[in-house]
């Protein structure tokens, strides 16, 4: 099935679809480099949104929290995102799953607050569970699904959310539960305030997300994933074990999905649907920021974030939700490949 | 209904053309109709109310079947559809007297015209495989989204079927046990899978998987493809719009995450899946076998083995088992139970 | 009288001029090979004739009609197939019921849909597949059946996409044939975009060579073929070799 935003939206630039395109006739890809017309143009947009808002709202104040509130918590979905991307990126598989691990991450941190360790403390644990289970499954049910069509494996990772979400409805019951971060307080940012927890998980999440980068462009692993996400036979022949690459890959990004949730548990009512919400947005993150590219989940993850309390604003009485999903529609069919185009 | 085949006409070099097992299909529906005739009168009022869940399941997945199995065009929103259906049925009722068969009529008519609409989107701007997906559960979420926060269809409160005194047929409303709820969905069910079979067999089925097999060489050879897309999609809307419809008239009540909830979208996927997408008796199948499983893990759970009994009276586990089904399917059976049983006979 | 005439056809690609200013024109019943080297072109324009691609710049006209830029269901019902290069069966269906489907699309009766497919499967020479399911099928089946399909909808011209290629000398020979039975029989007219230039010679009345996508020159294969400037084209191809 081809899953290729570029080669889609060439034939869309055609009109009448595309059929067999001699290869030598394309032109050569263009050198990579920073696309800064494309990132002035996209700041120029936000920026016009906030000022929207602000003649929407007619309050400073509240569009100035809304844009603190969704900047702070973009980081996290920026994090979760770029976990998802990657698993995308390498294995090409659309991890269905992905939220329901995180939720699994919430779960987890909550037994253990309860159990009277720290709630940060607790990363320490559900980050390597994460991973852990990550390769369980990618090993255990994914390799058995590589290369098949994408239906399938929408199939089987939606199959596995299903499984978790609901083993943690059977073991945990429905009652939704809760986290406090000991001495969470409100605290005063540029005008607008912010409770401690969120901007803890903010900051964490921007740490773990330079770590993955970090990883990802200075570590020997790192630049064996990224040889298996642009060409894997071509990996393969200079001596690459793809399929330790694909399990270790599917398990950071599910380690990904775990330290967000350990993050956000002292911000959400904890209960197995929360995983579901924060799959939603990581999809449009994804395919915001283009799939596969690390960077632009992050980046996508800050506009989403903002996008979701700007909606808030500009569709009162609606779900928040509802504005992310316009935005997801409308970069769906206009800009599929995504605001950066696919790394590597 | 006749059920002798004519003679297969043969070509000028002799042999015969191969025999299209069409009217046997159309045959063995009247013959498994006749049979489930009886069957609320025999069942306890428990397990009549699974047989008609059986054949809700039935209807949706039949009409996913038709899109994103004949069609190829898979659909990860189809609760869009099945919620147009429940709520145009309640909101017609309710808010203005009118009989849900009516109400099942408009809300094929939405539903069609939604598919359609999304169709031409998604077709014009060459949404295709998990992007075409993507898309289709967006548009089902921001149903659901608006439906909650819409004072027009009664918010998150949803809509209550007014109880009447009497039994009527024009307004489908019987006793609670009444086996008329069966019958009726029965026929829906005989309906949808003749029009399936009608469909597969036509010009426009044939059209349509080719247009699912490859879509440029449908193009090339003549086909219309967007045209039949189109028409393929908005059939299988209608389909599972009616048993939105029904759903309401039954269980008397509808709200936004039951109309549009990501759990409907899968309750329309899981049957095909089981039991063969792109395959006739695919959905029925699998509807047999997912149909009962909520009461059985209920039953499991009522009463559970002495080391788990804190999950006694929980939920969830039939959902589990949906999983573990559709991995094991999806791994081991991709064909489903009824495509791999098939295969083994003869290619069809 | 032209039955098939392109003027001044071009397209690009993000600055890449892949077709430029090609012009032809097919009498009726006449067969025109293509030829040119790697990256010469010669498949985008195809595309820009059959309805694929929309040109930037030029027109087409079949029968007298303009059908520049049509959809290439349009450009079918106006008369004219185009066959693959690979070969694209309907992975569903059996052989029988691949054509059975270009014949509906092409406007044939239901009834009779299924017997005129079986027609034209004999006529390729496909029988022995008939009934067998598309997966499976040699590469030479495959080709006929590409063929057949093409062939269901009766065009008045066909646009052959190198239909020899993948095809062991001793199958192109009946593959040959039959289009030369095609033209003399059925009266179809044939563009056929092809490498191997014994096929060229033999099946050609008239030869366009293109080039970096323009036309380089045109005419009878003989003197196209001694033409220095094909041969420096192509460098290497002795086009009197055997295929």
């Amino acid at each position: 099935m081809t899953f290729s935003p570029d080669q889609d939206h060439v034939a869309a630039g055609n009109g009448g679809g595309v059929a067999t395109l001699d290869p030598d006739e394309l032109p050569a890809p263009a050198a990579r480099s920073v696309p800064w017309l494309r990132i002035v143009v996209i700041a120029a947009l936000i920026v016009v949104a906030i000022g929207l808002a602000y003649l929407r709202a007619g309050s400073g104040v509240v569009v100035t929290q809304a844009v603190v509130t969704g900047i702070l918590i973009g980081g996290v979905y920026g994090l979760v995102a770029m976990g998802l991307t990657l698993i995308f990126g390498v294995l090409d598989i659309v991890n269905f799953a992905h939220g329901s691990f995180l939720a699994l991450a919430l779960f987890l941190t909550f037994g253990l607050t309860q159990a009277g360790l720290h709630v940060y403390l607790a990363l320490a644990i559900s980050v390597p569970a994460m991973f852990l289970l990550g390769v369980l499954v990618q090993r255990g049910i994914l390799a058995g699904a590589m290369g098949k069509p994408l239906e399938n494996q929408l199939l089987i990772t939606l199959g596995i959310s299903l499984i978790i979400e609901n083993a943690l409805l059977l073991f945990f019951g429905g009652n939704p539960r809760s986290v406090a971060l000991s001495g969470d307080r409100g605290v005063p940012i540029l005008g607008a305030v912010a409770n401690l927890s969120r901007i803890l998980a903010f900051l964490g999440a921007l740490l773990l997300a330079g770590l993955l980068y970090l990883l990802l462009q200075r570590t020997r692993l790192g630049t064996a994933i990224r040889a298996v996400a642009a060409n894997d036979t071509g990996a393969q022949l200079v001596g690459i074990d793809t399929r330790v690459i694909y399990a270790v890959t599917f398990a950071i990004g599910t380690a990904c999905a775990g330290a967000a949730g350990t993050l956000v548990a002292p911000l959400v009512t904890i209960e197995p649907t929360t995983g579901s919400l924060f799959n939603i947005v990581a999809f449009v993150v994804v395919v915001l920021g283009g799939m596969g590219n690390v960077v632009g989940a992050l980046v996508g993850g800050l506009i989403i974030g903002l996008a979701e309390q700007l909606g808030g604003i500009y569709l009162p009485g609606q779900s928040p939700l509802l504005s992310v999903f316009i935005v997801f529609v409308l970069v769906l069919f206009l800009r599929p490949q995504g605001l950066f185009r696919r790394s590597a | 209904m006749t059920t002798t085949t004519a003679p297969a006409p043969a070509t000028a070099a002799g042999k015969p053309l191969p025999r299209q097992p069409w009217n046997r299909h159309l045959l063995a529906i009247a013959v498994l109709t006749v049979l489930l005739i009886p069957l609320p009168l025999i069942l306890p009022p428990a397990q009549a109310s699974v047989a008609v869940r059986v054949l809700i399941f039935a209807l949706m997945s039949i009409g996913w079947n038709m899109m994103s199995g004949f069609g190829g065009m898979f659909s990860f929103g189809h609760a869009a559809y099945f919620g147009i259906g429940a709520y145009t049925g309640a909101y017609l009722l309710v808010e203005h007297d009118v009989s849900p068969w009516i109400g099942m009529l408009a809300g094929m008519v939405i539903a069609a015209a939604f598919a359609t609409l999304i169709g031409f989107l998604a077709l014009r701007y060459k949404l295709r495989g998990a992007y075409f997906a993507l898309a289709t559960f967006a548009f089902a979420e921001m149903l659901r989204l608006w439906a909650t926060n819409s004072e027009f269809v009664n918010r998150a409160v949803g809509y209550h079927v007014p109880l009447r005194v009497d039994t009527s047929w024009w307004w489908i409303q019987f006793e609670p046990a009444s086996p008329n709820y069966f019958w009726i969905a029965l026929g829906l069910t005989v309906v949808a899978l003749v029009v399936s079979v009608q469909f597969v067999r036509s010009r426009a089925g044939m059209f349509a998987k080719a247009a699912r097999d490859d879509e440029d060489a449908a193009a090339t050879i003549g086909i219309p493809v967007m045209r039949y897309k189109l028409l393929t999609m908005a059939l299988s809307a209608a389909i599972t719009a009616v048993a939105g419809a029904f759903y309401v008239q039954y269980f008397l009540f509808i709200d936004p995450d039951l109309a549009f909830g990501s759990s409907v979208s899968i309750q329309a996927i899981l049957p095909a899946v089981i039991g063969g997408v792109a395959t006739i008796w695919g959905p029925v199948i699998g509807a047999v076998v997912m149909g009962p499983l909520n009461d059985v893990t209920a039953t499991i759970l009522r009463n559970p083995p002495p080391a788990l009994e804190f999950l006694q009276g929980r939920g969830g586990l039939d959902v589990i088992v949906y999983g573990v089904l559709l991995i094991i399917i999806v791994l081991l059976l991709p064909k489903g139970v009824y495509g791999a049983i098939r295969k083994r006979w003869s290619r069809r | 009288m032209s039955l098939l005439r392109v003027e001044n056809l071009g397209k690009s690609f993000k600055g890449l001029r892949a077709v430029d200013d090609v012009s032809f024109e097919v009498a009726e019943g006449s067969i025109l090979g293509v030829i040119g080297p790697n990256g010469a072109g010669k498949t985008t324009m195809f595309n820009l004739v059959a309805g694929a691609l929309k040109p930037d710049s030029g027109r087409v006209h079949l029968g007298g009609k303009e059908i520049t830029g049509n959809a290439p269901h349009k450009v079918t019902a106006a008369g004219m197939t185009r066959t693959f290069q690979l070969m694209r069966p309907f992975y569903s269906m059996t052989v029988l019921e691949n054509v059975t489907v270009a014949v509906l699309a092409g406007g044939g009766a239901k009834r009779t849909a299924r017997t005129e497919a079986a027609e034209v499967i004999e006529r390729v020479g496909l029988d022995r597949w008939r009934d067998s399911p598309t997966e499976g099928l040699p590469t030479a089946a495959l080709k006929r059946l590409e063929l057949a399909r093409a062939l269901a909808s009766k065009p008045r011209v066909l646009l052959l996409d190198e239909v020899l290629a993948g095809l062991v000398p001793a199958e192109r020979a009946p593959v040959m044939e039959l289009l030369e039975r095609l033209r003399a029989e059925d009266g179809v007219t044939l563009v056929f975009v092809e490498h191997i230039m014994a096929a060229v010679m033999r099946l050609s009345d008239s030869v366009l060579v293109l080039d970096l996508g323009r036309v380089l020159t045109s005419g009878a294969p003989d003197e196209v073929t001694r033409d220095p400037r094909v041969i420096e084209a192509y460098l290497g191809e002795d086009p009197h070799a055997a295929a």
